[in-house]
């Protein structure tokens, strides 16, 4: 009788591995496919149409890649988490704060200058997604409270906050009751290059980008972080400051989030609206872990889950498929990708029991 | 507060508690074997929706429950199919299964928005209903409130006085001594995840069949995660989950009468009561840690031998 074992890689599996992740990308559309069918929709129609819709043409290649800045930032600061096993689900809400943070700063300041008030919104994103990340991390530090649950509830209270924000006191009166912020004044909008319709929020990906590669690389606290985050025990025996060290990621990982959500109020919608939590957050999630927390892998891997974000939309207009057949998507990529791994970490090997002694 | 206020509230504590009972004790029941599983939302939500279809379908609440369950086993399964044969993250797992239900019910349910189907409704129980405070609150319920007064002792039973439940625990507890003893602990696992699925399931039915008569998406809400946190504050155990589940119905509800009522307060902060309670609670947990029974291997996986 044919037995099935899986046996430990001793080596990476190196270009197999790309067969594995191609392999899987297959599955979860075969899968994305089968409920669009369940659903009343032609699969082969409806794939067609989400990918002609995602980067089919010029427009779509842009609508992707504007996506893909908020979800790069959130995705890079979970991923930071996630290299210290610490699991920051709340980059939805920490987003959400930075966007409150940036906003207050906007609306407080309506006459500076652009060089006074965008690097005080930033500081004042950074400082409320920061706090919104050193909550749980304290809490996870000194009294072993669940990070998972606490960054979670986090996200709904950072939402309602928003919400209370813009429904209440910040309203613009000159809205007709539509719960939104005034517009920001021209300096507190973060503009676009040239005559191309990307904004400067690009570039700000770009360098925080490749600081977070250097950091990681290079610095001291790069190295503690990954050394923390293969083996606890080892870094705190070896006199990393374990404690300070998950504080300081969580301030960091929730101020990226902010950044991002800086970015979409300034320089997407220029005022604060509830419209703004379109899930990026969590998204971020996926992304960072179909890149392996690889801040390049995170770059592309925001960009086609962005890309797939906007081939939804052109499905919903297109063929009335609802709009949440986006996270039907990203949660088949995901479990698909995680089972993956099986394949990358081990062996399948086919032994017949008479054989064996 | 007077009585006439504070009874019917405390019976719709029990209510809007209810469907997070079911979770809780479903997680309960996975975590116990050493699976996180943290789709319960997810799970929820397609039991919601299972329960909701099956009862416009056959226009039979009993069959719609049921089907709500085993959807929710199947659902599951998803985790153990990754966890337990693909060795996959089982935090990453739980939270793509979330993604993924909330997906799915969202994406189906679309047509049916606002659609109602026959449920459960209201059954006083003859004589006890007649008993003063307690029986306008715990007995003039509907039947599937009425099953989870029986479920916490029927699952304390299994886990602490039965062989199996004392595998099932073994099997969270410490898999190797489990694997020694001649256990199948990736047996005893799958009857966790798909046992507790099939519980969640049921909250998520009595969300659309019995707390509503109708659907609308997104209808747990967030109640999958509560229970999650309940489990914690539960110390995994059945009895203290009841309690848990009551306090979170109580804050609901609360806060629903106090939405109605017109009051002053912004209704995006009262919104924010279970969440900012949930926080709360898993802060209060940690704080007594100690002598919970939280299984020594929940969350890892067993890995094949080199």
């Amino acid at each position: 009788m044919p037995l099935i074992r899986v046996v430990k890689r001793q080596e990476p599996l190196g270009w197999g591995s790309c067969l594995v992740l191609a392999a899987a990308i297959g599955l979860s559309l075969l899968l994305s496919g089968i409920v669009l069918y369940i659903g009343g929709t032609s699969p082969i129609e409806g794939i067609v149409v989400l990918f002609k819709g995602a980067f089919g043409n010029r427009y779509a290649l842009e609508d992707a890649i504007i996506k893909a800045t908020p979800i790069f930032l959130c995705s890079l600061g979970v991923a930071l988490a996630f290299k210290l096993q610490v699991w920051n689900i709340g980059a939805e809400g920490q987003f959400a704060l930075g966007a409150v943070g940036a906003t207050w700063v906007a609306l407080s300041l309506p006459e500076s200058p652009s060089y006074v008030v965008l690097p005080l919104m930033i500081i004042m994103a950074a400082v409320a997604g920061g706090l919104w990340g050193l909550i749980p991390a304290v809490l996870r530090q000194k009294l072993k409270t669940n990070e998972i649950i606490v960054t979670l509830m986090m996200n709904y209270i950072a939402i309602l906050i928003l919400d209370y924000l813009v429904y209440g006191i910040w309203k613009d009166p000159a809205s007709f009751g539509f719960p939104m912020t005034p517009e920001f004044s021209e300096a507190a909008i973060v503009g676009k290059i040239g005559s191309t319709n990307y904004s400067w929020g690009l570039v700000h990906c770009l360098v925080l980008g490749v600081s977070f590669w250097v950091f990681l690389k290079y610095s001291r606290l790069g190295y503690e972080i990954k050394a923390s985050g293969d083996n606890v025990r080892a870094a705190k025996y070896a006199g990393i400051p374990y404690d300070r060290l998950v504080m300081l990621v969580m301030v960091l990982s929730g101020a990226l989030a902010a950044w991002a959500g800086f970015l979409e109020a300034s320089s997407t919608i220029n005022r604060l609206q509830p419209s703004i939590m379109a899930g990026y957050g969590y998204t971020a999630i996926v992304v960072a872990w179909l890149a392996r927390l690889n801040p390049f892998y995170i770059g592309v891997a925001s960009f086609m889950l962005a890309g797939l974000r906007v081939g939804v939309e052109g499905l919903q207009l297109d063929l009335q498929v609802p709009a949440a057949f986006g996270g039907i998507i990203e949660g088949l990529l995901l479990l698909t990708v995680l089972a993956g791994g099986l394949f990358t970490s081990y062996r399948i090997v086919v032994t017949r029991k008479a054989h064996e002694h | 507060m007077s009585i006439d206020i504070l009874i019917p509230l405390l019976a719709a504590a029990v209510q809007s508690g209810t469907p997070i009972l079911y979770a809780t004790l479903g997680e309960i029941f996975t975590e116990r074997s050493g699976i996180l599983n943290l789709g319960v939302e997810g799970i929820m939500i397609i039991g919601a929706l299972t329960g909701f279809l099956v009862a416009k379908a056959t226009g039979n609440p009993y069959v719609a429950f049921v089907a709500a369950g085993l959807a929710g086993s199947c659902a599951g399964s998803i985790h153990g199919l990754v966890c337990l044969v693909f060795q996959g993250n089982q935090v990453v797992s739980g939270l793509a299964l979330t993604i993924l239900g909330v997906g799915v019910a969202n994406y189906l349910g679309t047509p049916y928005v606002g659609l109602i189907a026959p449920g459960f409704d209201p059954l006083p129980i003859p004589v006890l209903a007649e008993i003063p405070v307690i029986g306008a609150i715990f007995f003039s319920q509907d039947l599937l409130v009425y099953l989870t007064y029986l479920i916490p002792v029927l699952m304390w039973i299994f886990l602490y006085n039965t062989r199996f439940g004392l595998s099932l625990r073994a099997a969270g507890e410490y898999p190797a001594a489990a694997t020694a003893a001649g256990l199948n602990v990736v047996g005893y696992r799958w009857l966790g995840v798909l046992v507790g699925g099939f519980f969640m399931g049921l909250g998520g039915a009595y969300l659309s069949l019995a707390y509503t008569h109708l659907w609308t998406n997104n209808l747990t809400g967030g109640r999958g995660w509560i229970a999650v946190a309940l489990v914690i504050f539960a110390f995994w155990r059945p009895s203290r989950a009841v309690f848990g589940a009551y306090l979170f119905g109580g804050i609901m509800a609360l806060q629903l009468r106090l939405q109605a009522s017109g009051t002053q307060i912004p209704s995006s902060l009262l919104l924010m009561l279970p969440y900012g309670l949930t926080v709360a609670v898993l802060v209060f947990s940690s704080w007594l840690r100690g002598k919970t029974d939280e299984p020594g291997a929940l969350g890892t996986n067993i890995l094949p031998a080199e």
